[in-house]
């Protein structure tokens, strides 16, 4: 429980314990995980994978849902609003 | 790649995991999946700071000859198989008893303000808590409806959040009476008085209600209705949750029937838990919300079933059906207020993946036509969100979902396997 994992939140180094999601990662630098397509800031809203309101891009990859995804070492994550 | 199982179980919930281990003290060959990191589900997902308790911890540990296949997703089926998405690339998993324990959602309704950041479910700030979400020192707000708001308010006081009070729906009547009628359930009293002790000192008001949430970047105050008019409440989190509906998504895609009875379909079983389809069988709450215990009971009278196992399954059903008659007990007192359903006006978002406003579906009698003139229901969460609060608004009821039920990468779809970095963007 004691270990912790670093990665980046764009370009930002941050901390999280073994076990946390990317979602309290970004949590960690910002609110503002996504823009909607009319271009307001969304954040996680439902915490285990339904709504999508968290997707976020992991090492290249977009729309990932951060609040599925275990923060881990070397991460880049990079949110889009 | 192609795995074959005896019985395999979605969802590693209470249900799914109980499933599995019975399906496989007979000596079956059992596989677990979830599209999460870790077993456990909802109430038993893993914290990373708290440890589980302990019988949750055995639970969840005991996997003893199961295949636990963590992060995997089921996006399609085909026939006898399921077409599973994993972080890795993509797998075809056959199966000869399959058993489904997909569990519940929150309900979630629209109301002006309730897409800043800073707002989610009830049960959804919980579960982020676990994850790890920075709560110590907000002041957090919770509403909305059912005992989930107690046990939420726990975790996030756990965390170190402070609790600014839960505002329950429910009149103070409703909410008494059933208490009252705890004392058939004496374990559950016994949890309740518990949390009631540990949330001593936190305001707990019933016939009240979050009316709009203000913020600019963020959710700073909202807006409560009470019995005694309207309060305006400072926080920094507000998580709001009218209750829990069953995941059918699954279900239906394998072509098994719902019952329609209620707002919300759940899944149809006979009283062993078989589905409308040979060889599938739901258990948890997919089947309808009733809580922990009768997930844990389900998912061992499936797991006997599936593994062929008949008498074994019969004799857990008389606590089964006592169990159940506390998921009557809940809906009758927890039932909503008819004012709910006109919190969002025509300027509200509705459907939070493709904006669209709940003006914009005026004179709309059926989802589909509604989604195809204003694209309401077709985004990412394929309208597991506006569909559900729609159809509990009395709008329309959510139309049925076509594969993927989750988006999926275009090479899962092809069923290739494994996956080549551009094939990773995602059709939703
Ligand atoms: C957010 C939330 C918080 C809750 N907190 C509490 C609490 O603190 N205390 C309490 O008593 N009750 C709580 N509940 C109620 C809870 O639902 C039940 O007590 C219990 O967890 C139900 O068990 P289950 O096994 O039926 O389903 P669940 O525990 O919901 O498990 C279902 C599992 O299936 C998985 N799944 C679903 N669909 C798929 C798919 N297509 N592919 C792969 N995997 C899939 C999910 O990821 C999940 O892990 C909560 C419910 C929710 C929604
Ligand atoms: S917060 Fe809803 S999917 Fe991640």
């Amino acid at each position: 429980m004691s270990a912790r994992i670093r990665l980046t939140v764009n370009g930002h180094p941050v901390e999280v314990p073994a076990g946390a999601s990317v979602a309290v990662a970004v949590a960690h630098v910002t609110l503002r995980f996504r823009r909607s397509v009319s271009d307001t800031p969304r954040a996680p809203l439902c915490g285990m994978g339904v709504c999508f309101e968290c997707r976020v891009q992991v090492d290249g990859v977009a729309h990932v849902r951060a609040c599925m995804t275990p923060a881990s070492e070397g991460m880049q994550v990079v949110t889009d609003a | 790649m192609r795995d074959h199982y005896d019985v395999l179980v979605i969802g590693a919930g209470p249900a799914g995991l109980a499933a599995a281990q019975t399906a496989a003290s007979h000596g079956a060959r059992v596989g677990l999946l979830d599209a999460q990191p870790r077993p456990g589900g909802q109430v038993w997902r893993h914290d990373v700071q708290h440890p589980l308790p302990r019988d949750a911890r055995n639970a969840v540990d005991d996997l003893h000859g199961v295949d636990w296949l963590a992060r995997h997703s089921v996006v399609a089926t085909e026939s006898s198989s399921l077409r599973v998405e994993t972080p890795q690339g993509s797998r075809l998993l056959s199966y000869g008893a399959l058993v489904i324990a997909t569990g519940a959602r929150e309900l979630l309704l629209p109301f002006p303000g309730w897409t800043l950041p800073g707002v989610t479910g009830a049960g959804g700030l919980q579960a982020l808590a676990k994850q790890g979400w920075p709560v110590a020192g907000r002041r957090v707000v919770i509403a909305g409806s059912g005992p989930l708001l107690l046990a939420a308010a726990d975790t996030l006081r756990k965390h170190g959040a402070q609790v600014v009070g839960i505002y329950e729906q429910a009149n103070a009547g409703n909410v008494r009476s059933f208490a009252a009628q705890l004392r058939h359930w004496p374990a559950r009293a016994w949890q309740a008085a518990g949390l009631r002790l540990r949330l001593a000192g936190i305001p707990y008001r019933f016939g009240s209600f979050v009316r709009k949430a203000h913020g600019d970047d963020c959710v700073q105050r909202v807006d409560i209705d009470t019995p005694h008019g309207v309060q305006t409440v400072a926080c920094d989190l507000l998580a709001v949750g009218y209750g829990l509906v069953p995941n059918t998504e699954l279900a239906a895609l394998l072509g098994c029937a719902l019952d329609h009875s209620d707002i919300h379909p759940r899944v149809q079983v006979d009283a062993l838990l078989r589905t409308s389809v040979a060889n599938v069988y739901a258990a948890g709450e997919s089947c309808g919300i009733a809580g922990l215990a009768v997930a844990r009971i389900e998912g061992a009278l499936a797991g006997h079933r599936a593994a062929g196992h008949v008498d074994a399954a019969r004799a857990l059903l008389a606590p089964r059906d006592r169990e159940r008659r506390f998921g009557a007990l809940l809906a009758r007192h927890f039932a909503l207020d008819s004012r709910l359903h006109k919190l969002a006006d025509d300027l509200t978002l509705v459907c939070r993946c493709e904006d669209v406003r709940m003006g914009e579906l005026t004179g709309f009698t059926d989802a589909r036509a509604a989604k195809l003139a204003t694209r309401c229901g077709m985004g990412a969460c394929q309208g597991r969100i506006c569909g559900t609060a729609l159809a509990e608004l009395g709008r329309f009821p959510r139309s049925g979902s076509r594969p993927p039920i989750f988006p999926a990468r275009l090479a899962t779809l092809a069923g290739l396997s494994p996956l080549s970095s551009d094939d990773a963007q995602r059709g939703s």
